[in-house]
């Protein structure tokens, strides 16, 4: 395959991306791109992004050998990638690390995040309570109703968390509320944005925060397989950590990246969250990509088991290695979601987030498909515990 | 000379400035658009903007998205809007009429379906908000090739090259957002708007308006000393969301708010007039 330099300079894979943002928020993106391209190409910058990784986050997480569930599946060798083992959790840290960083350099003292389950709240107020910045998470109220814990943390980590009540009060309208306040305290004001999604140049900069995923499983697969892997599966929400892992292996085409989104009761009940897999290409938030929207372009709520998958639209660069072929995308139910969530549980010891649980679940599917001889490697983004009481309900436990 | 162009130059003769009133289409209820319309005219408004009501409405403040959600609780899609238009244009040939909006309901319908049908409607400006120059060659192309003119923003963040590369791409006027902040938000620096309308100023002969934040009369009436046009919105809004329970009473309450600006920006034009002669 030759050569993958996607994005172009305006932001654009393909016909995807670009930057679909209000005039006031224009000279601030292009002025953010400026700056990410000049640091991206900065040694000392790298250097101090990858020490606080290893120092601060836990890097490199291990790719873990899933013997007994290879044994279960009776297919191909399974790699799980432990994100779940980062600090706070789950790889968003890795991003909120780097846009961190990128806003100290900036000179902005206070930073602004969207959150669905928490996760990427928690990250980003984890790291500006590190580097001592005034922080806001904006997060829908339902999701504030469902996340109780999440929302504590963040609390305790020093941030505002302000509930919004806007559109469906979920992830999609948080989005909405950090770009009114960014609009609105542009001059000392940094968004953290928290997937490959929004207006150029975030899904570039997300994604390579995220795919230093990837740069560690191609030299740790060698331990075990001497050779790259045959396939990647990861859950695709916004995409990030799809993004994070399948971007190091884009040019090796020997090497299938499958995404995995989120069937939630199956897409033709439609309630769901399959942007990819059951969407039509659209604008939101910033960029053109995949959307779950009416015939008349209005953006509609989608549903899924797990929270951090539950978006409308997805990152563009996922939309154009769809339209490309590069990778293949499928979905999920909350009910096979939830089955590999037990399997992992009891055949690993490892309690997967329930984002994670899909690309699992795809995994199950894969393995004998892909055969013995084949090895692959699957994102296990997240850890579980903050879906507990999520999987206890299901089940009538209260606690 | 499309209907801006020659309301502007009118407006230009009489040495007033353009009033424009904003209302989302169907809201709070489809009959009351079109009549409303009519009565917003008969108060003044020298151009009406129609918003065309979205899910996910980035950069408005809580009173327009309100009105978005109201509107599109009544199914209050683009097509039902543009019938509106035509529907307004039946009684009035000459006032101009924008749609402000964002890209996602046109991108659905097709750029050039969609110029083709507003231009057939009677709409004469297409502001998008979340189209900025750089984005917008194919919807530029479709609104030119129907003579519908494309409006612009332009902010307060807004540096000298964006400011060319706006005044490049629109036609119709530019819109100058007066502050740093969502629609309806308040706080409005005069000193700023005047400094950054001389600004643009120097870099096209189109008229400038300003909006976002301008609530009462007084405002509406500095405003109306220094630019072409003063686009009211949050305050219209919010008299219709005070009246949605009972919508015949919009038709009296609203109109009347709008004679209340013109009366103050003519007076405040008539009195720059006689410091300038």
């Amino acid at each position: 395959m030759s050569a993958y330099t996607l994005p172009d300079a305006r932001g654009h894979f393909g016909k995807f991306g670009g930057m679909f943002a209000p005039e006031t928020l224009m000279q601030p993106l292009l002025e953010l791109a400026e700056a990410y391209q000049r640091l991206r190409a900065d040694a000392k910058f790298q250097e101090e992004f990858m020490e606080d990784l290893r120092l601060y986050v836990g890097r490199p997480s291990p790719l873990y050998p899933a013997r007994r569930l290879t044994a279960q599946w009776g297919g191909a060798r399974v790699y799980l990638k432990r994100e779940d083992l980062n600090h706070t959790g789950a790889h968003k840290i890795n991003n909120t690390i780097g846009q961190a960083l990128l806003a100290r350099h900036m000179g902005k003292r206070r930073v602004v995040a969207e959150t669905g389950a928490g996760q990427h709240g928690v990250a980003t107020a984890t790291v500006a309570a590190r580097f001592g910045l005034t922080c806001v998470i904006y997060m829908g109220s339902e999701d504030i109703k469902r996340q109780s814990i999440n929302v504590y943390r963040m609390k305790l980590l020093g941030a505002e968390v302000v509930s919004v009540e806007s559109g469906s009060k979920t992830l999609k309208d948080a989005v909405n509320e950090a770009f009114r306040d960014w609009v609105t305290n542009v001059e000392d004001t940094f968004y953290i944005f928290g997937t490959v999604a929004g207006p150029h140049p975030y899904p570039l900069i997300v994604r390579d925060f995220q795919s230093v995923v990837g740069r560690e499983v191609r030299w740790q697969i060698m331990e075990f397989e001497g050779r790259l892997p045959d396939a990647l599966v990861a859950c695709v929400g916004g995409g990030s950590n799809a993004m994070g892992l399948f971007y190091p292996f884009i040019e090796d085409s020997q090497v299938a990246l499958y995404g995995v989104e989120a069937a939630g009761e199956g897409i033709e009940t439609g309630r769901h969250a399959a942007t990819l897999c059951a969407g039509r290409p659209g604008v939101l938030h910033g960029s053109r990509s995949y959307l779950l929207e009416t015939n008349d372009g209005q953006i509609i709520e989608t549903h899924s088991i797990s929270a951090g998958l539950d978006y409308p639209g997805v990152g563009p660069e996922h939309a154009w290695l769809k339209e490309s072929g590069r990778a293949r995308y499928a979905a999920v139910t909350d009910k096979d979601a939830l089955a590999a969530f037990h399997e992992l549980t009891r055949a690993e010891g490892i309690l997967p987030a329930l984002e994670s649980s899909h690309a699992i679940a795809y995994a199950k599917r894969l393995a004998p498909e892909l055969g013995r001889d084949k090895a692959m490697v699957v994102s296990l983004s997240g850890r579980g515990d903050k879906d507990i009481h999520t999987v206890a309900a299901l089940e009538g436990i209260k606690f | 000379m499309s209907r801006l162009a020659k309301q502007f130059a009118l407006l230009k003769k009489q040495r007033s400035a353009a009033l424009i009133p904003y209302v989302m289409a169907g809201d709070p209820a489809p009959w009351i658009t079109v009549p409303l319309m009519h009565a917003l005219v008969g108060a003044g408004a020298n151009v009406l903007e129609l918003g065309v009501p979205f899910s996910d409405p980035m950069a408005d403040g809580p009173v327009i998205q309100r009105a978005a959600i109201r509107a599109l609780k009544q199914q209050i899609t683009l097509a039902h809007v543009l019938d509106m238009v035509k529907e307004f244009r039946v009684k009035d040939p000459a006032t101009p009429i924008v749609l402000m909006g964002y890209l996602n309901p046109i991108e659905i319908m097709g750029y050039e379906a969609f110029a083709e049908r507003a231009a057939g409607a009677g709409v004469d400006g297409v502001l998008t908000v979340d189209l900025p120059p750089e984005e917008a060659d194919g919807m530029l192309a479709a609104l030119k090739a129907r003579g519908l003119d494309p409006i612009f923003l332009a902010a307060p963040t807004s540096g000298t090259e964006r400011v060319r590369a706006v005044a490049r791409a629109a036609g119709g006027f530019i819109y100058y957002v007066s502050l740093r902040g969502v629609t309806g938000a308040g706080h409005l620096d005069m000193g700023e708007v005047r400094e950054k309308l001389k600004g643009i100023r120097k870099h096209t002969e189109l008229p400038v308006g300003v909006g976002f934040g301008i609530r009462a009369p007084e405002t509406a009436a500095e405003m109306a000393r220094m630019a072409d046009a003063v686009v009211v919105g949050s305050a219209i809004v919010s008299r219709m969301e005070e009246n949605a329970a009972s919508p015949e009473k919009i038709l009296t309450e609203v109109p009347s708010f709008v004679a209340s600006l013109r009366t103050a920006m003519d007076k405040a034009r008539s009195a720059t007039a006689e410091l300038t002669p």
